[in-house]
């Protein structure tokens, strides 16, 4: 480890955010929401995923990815493709003209199961390829991207323009992909009915671990010396490339840890939820990822799960109540964002609520060393040069 | 966990107990009191509802699931609007076992999951007792195992390829068959047709219809397909199609593209020459209704043909009144395509087997719903199928310019709905 302590792996503000985050997820949401809501915040929290993912990559690398959609719907499709191999065994599809495919190939006149869906058979495949397939893909584009110095505004773009074309490729393939449709009526995990209200209970706790579990493995980063390196070339990346440092290399490592994250995130909404969609691959779900982020602050891990949550509930309460007018709410709500909190829900309590409760914790535990107190994520924000 | 699993049954059965008891005392005291009015009041709700569902004494609540945000919204609006209208119509005459009809209407926002999730919240949380709802297959497919989970009941309106029949599903549209075999029956009878030109948008409803019309048109018209191609959804360029339809001069062009191409689709081929109001060929079309024609523009489209269920046109009593009261309700300016009229079907079907089973229980209805019939439907007279579909007859309507169809040919009997059809496989 290379921390001196636990305490510089997780300051105390950073401890007291996740354990308060733990009690809210563990605790308190399963103890008040019945389950139909709580699978909702499930689902919900298939996208704390990718924002986690995102904070790494654009809040300390600095790259903006408006494709993590791409990302999320890789590791969804791949779950996806398992599932519905189990389901269209021969006897659930004997209607069809070749039972033991899945239904759509059939409509599709596909008479064999084509040679890249056979790998899904198998769980143990499936579940890695869940994380490796985005990771792959992300190394490719960081590869092709990175090393040539693409950054900014041209890899958002870029970006964008691979989730489109993603997008064009599943909906086109219909017969390989399921289409606009997506891949649906997944009913079972290895037999293990997966639309019950229990398996709806033991989903969602798989869910927050796996979730705690990218979490803390983004602190690690984050706190880590690659963590420093990444704010370094966010700010200036000429002055770290001067130093000696490889940028394209930790640029591409972080984009991979964001894609695996994300491929996660897919997984688990494929499984919360039944089915996956083409919708969750293109440029607008995956702009809304990138919101979800900014809502939370760019700069907290934390914040971003938050930004989620916050983003999500808004969501599916003014689309509930006012199906005409949610879309409007929407917009006033991430332009109030964007324009009166630039760091999100996490600047905001940084700036008021954090030094009361530094002054509460100095009061309990005692006052802080100095060192302890860096926090660097919040203060080093400015993008200049500093003398 | 395991305490709240043993006592539940206990608590239902307390609850079921004390609930038969207070109707059981209310039911005697207002036969000792007044024995007349006994046949007029509703039943009672325990034994109307005994799954849960959000019946009350007065009301009963239903789902009205459509998208009324996104790119769907324009296709999906006229739905939602005869679905209200039906449902104001029912509660006007008194409503369902006494109980008004009270709708809850979500927001599908064009988006699968979206419908997926709104459905979830309509039939775990809200205990609709049906929903009125979905539009394109996509969204069906992504509602369907919820509905089969939490065994709801849903009224899908859209005219759509079939190969589906759940029990938790009544399809109030035509399925493949009954549209492209009445269509291409008219056409080989009427404008003998030989030679066909297949062209659809990419994705499975135009997939499965050409393919039902290729193995009809081959095996039982003697005709020829001398062409076939997809398109893209929302495919905007015809002009090489429209080539090869000029090289290779089918009596007949069956069309089943939709959406924003259809503007482009029937534009383009009014460019380049090929007019649909002479005698050359017959364009035949499984998916433009009075809906789309608005976009596509009657003068781009005059002298088509299109193979439906219903028209706005129809002339008959039921539609008359159907349409008067549309335009009341909505506007003058509305038009009402099938995909409307097959929507308005919705609640009075399900009224009707509500009233048949004596009970809202989805179970009931569902054993009550084949062989209910609607002698009132805009479109004539329909009934439900054991399959779930309904019987109806299949119409052909010429567009006119001023965007409505002439009704033109009507089958002489019910078709018979078959969604998974032997030999068109």
């Amino acid at each position: 480890m290379p921390f001196s302590s636990f305490k510089d792996y997780m300051p105390r503000q950073d401890l007291l955010a996740f354990v308060v985050l733990a009690l809210l997820l563990v605790v308190i949401l399963p103890l008040t929401l019945d389950v139909m809501r709580l699978n909702q915040t499930g689902k919900f929290l298939s996208f704390a995923f990718v924002a986690v993912g995102l904070v790494l990559c654009w809040g300390y690398g600095g790259i903006l990815s408006l494709g993590q959609g791409v990302f999320y719907g890789l590791g969804g499709y791949a779950l996806a493709m398992y599932l519905k191999l189990e389901a269209s065994t021969p006897e659930n599809t004997r209607i069809q003209t070749t039972p033991g495919i899945p239904d759509f190939m059939d409509w599709n006149r596909i008479t064999e199961l084509p040679w890249f869906w056979e790998p899904f058979y198998s769980l143990t495949f499936s579940i890695l390829a869940v994380v490796v397939v985005p990771m792959i893909v992300a190394y490719l584009i960081g590869l092709a991207m990175f090393k040539r110095r693409v950054g900014g505004v041209y890899f958002a773009i870029i970006t964008q323009s691979i989730a489109a074309i993603l997008t064009i490729l599943i909906i086109g393939q219909q017969g390989l992909t399921g289409g606009v449709n997506g891949i649906t009526d997944l009913r079972t995990l290895k037999g293990w009915n997966i639309h019950t209200d229990s398996a709806s209970y033991a989903l969602y706790f798989v869910c927050v671990a796996l979730l705690f579990a990218c979490l803390l493995i983004a602190q690690y980063i984050r706190r880590s010396k690659t963590g420093r390196i990444l704010v370094a070339m966010r700010g200036q990346e000429d002055r770290v490339r001067f130093s000696g440092y490889d940028i394209a290399n930790f640029k591409i490592f972080v984009f991979c840890i964001g894609a695996a994250f994300a491929g996660i995130g897919g997984a688990m909404f494929t499984l919360q939820e039944g089915f996956m969609s083409p919708s969750f691959v293109g440029v607008v779900p995956s702009i809304e990822m990138v919101i979800f982020c900014a809502v939370g602050g760019r700069l907290s891990l934390i914040g971003a799960v938050y930004g989620v949550l916050l983003v999500s509930v808004a969501k599916t309460v003014f689309g509930e109540n006012f199906p005409e007018l949610w879309l409007f709410a929407m917009g006033l709500i991430f332009i109030g964002v964007v324009l009166g909190l630039p760091n999100g829900i996490a600047g905001l309590y940084a700036t008021y609520v954090g030094p009361h409760v530094d002054r509460l914790l100095d009061r309990i535990f005692g006052k802080q060393t100095p060192s302890e107190q860096t926090q660097p994520h919040l203060e080093s924000n400015s993008q200049g040069a500093t003398p | 966990m395991d305490h709240s699993n043993d006592s539940k049954p206990f608590k239902q059965t307390r609850r079921k107990f004390l609930s038969t008891t207070v109707t059981a005392i209310t039911a005697a005291v207002m036969m000792a009191s007044m024995p007349m009015t006994i046949q007029a009041a509703a039943p009672a709700t325990a034994e109307v509802n005994t799954t849960g569902l959000a019946v009350t004494d007065n009301t009963v609540k239903v789902g009205i699931l459509h998208s009324i945000t996104g790119t769907m919204a324009i296709s999906e609006e006229g739905s939602v609007q005869a679905e209200i209208l039906a449902i104001e119509q029912i509660n006007a005459m008194g409503g369902v076992l006494g109980r008004k009809i009270e709708y809850i209407q979500e927001d599908g926002a064009s988006d699968w999951p979206t419908f997926a999730d709104r459905s979830n919240k309509l039939l775990r949380q809200d205990k609709v007792a049906a929903v009125f709802g979905c539009w394109t297959s996509a969204s069906r497919k992504a509602v369907l195992p919820i509905f089969e989970r939490y065994n709801g009941m849903l009224y899908y309106p859209t005219f759509y390829e079939g190969l589906e029949q759940s029990p938790n599903v009544i399809y109030t549209g035509q399925e493949a068959t009954q549209q492209v075999l009445a269509g291409l029956d008219w056409v080989a009878e009427e404008k003998d047709a030989k030679t066909f030109y297949l062209i659809g948008s990419d994705y499975i409803w135009p997939r499965t219809s050409n393919k039902i019309a290729r193995t009809h048109i081959e095996q039982h018209l003697g005709g020829q397909v001398v062409g076939e191609d997809y398109f893209p959804l929302g495919h905007t360029s015809f002009n090489s199609v429209i080539n090869r339809i000029r090289l290779r001069k089918p009596d007949v062009i069956f069309a089943s593209v939709v959406g924003g191409s259809n503007v482009a689709f029937y534009r383009q081929l009014k460019a380049a020459g090929l007019d649909m109001t002479k005698e050359d060929f017959t364009l035949l079309t499984i998916s433009v209704t009075e809906d789309e024609v608005l976009g596509i523009g009657g003068e781009n489209i005059a002298g088509a043909y299109a193979s439906m269920k219903y028209f706005q046109s129809l002339p008959n009593e039921n539609n008359e009144a159907f349409v008067k009261a549309f335009k009341e309700r909505w506007g003058a300016d509305a038009v009402i395509g099938d995909v409307t009229q097959a929507a308005y079907l919705g609640p009075w079907l399900w009224k009707a087997a509500v009233e048949a089973a004596g009970s809202f229980d989805v179970d009931k209805v569902r054993a009550a719903s084949p062989d209910i019939e609607l002698t009132t439907a805009p479109e004539g007279y329909v009934r439900i199928h054991e399959n779930h579909h309904l019987w109806s007859k299949g119409r052909i309507g010429h567009a006119q310019r001023d965007g409505q169809f002439k009704v033109v040919h009507e089958t002489e009997e019910l078709m018979e709905p078959d969604p998974f059809p032997a030999g068109y496989q």
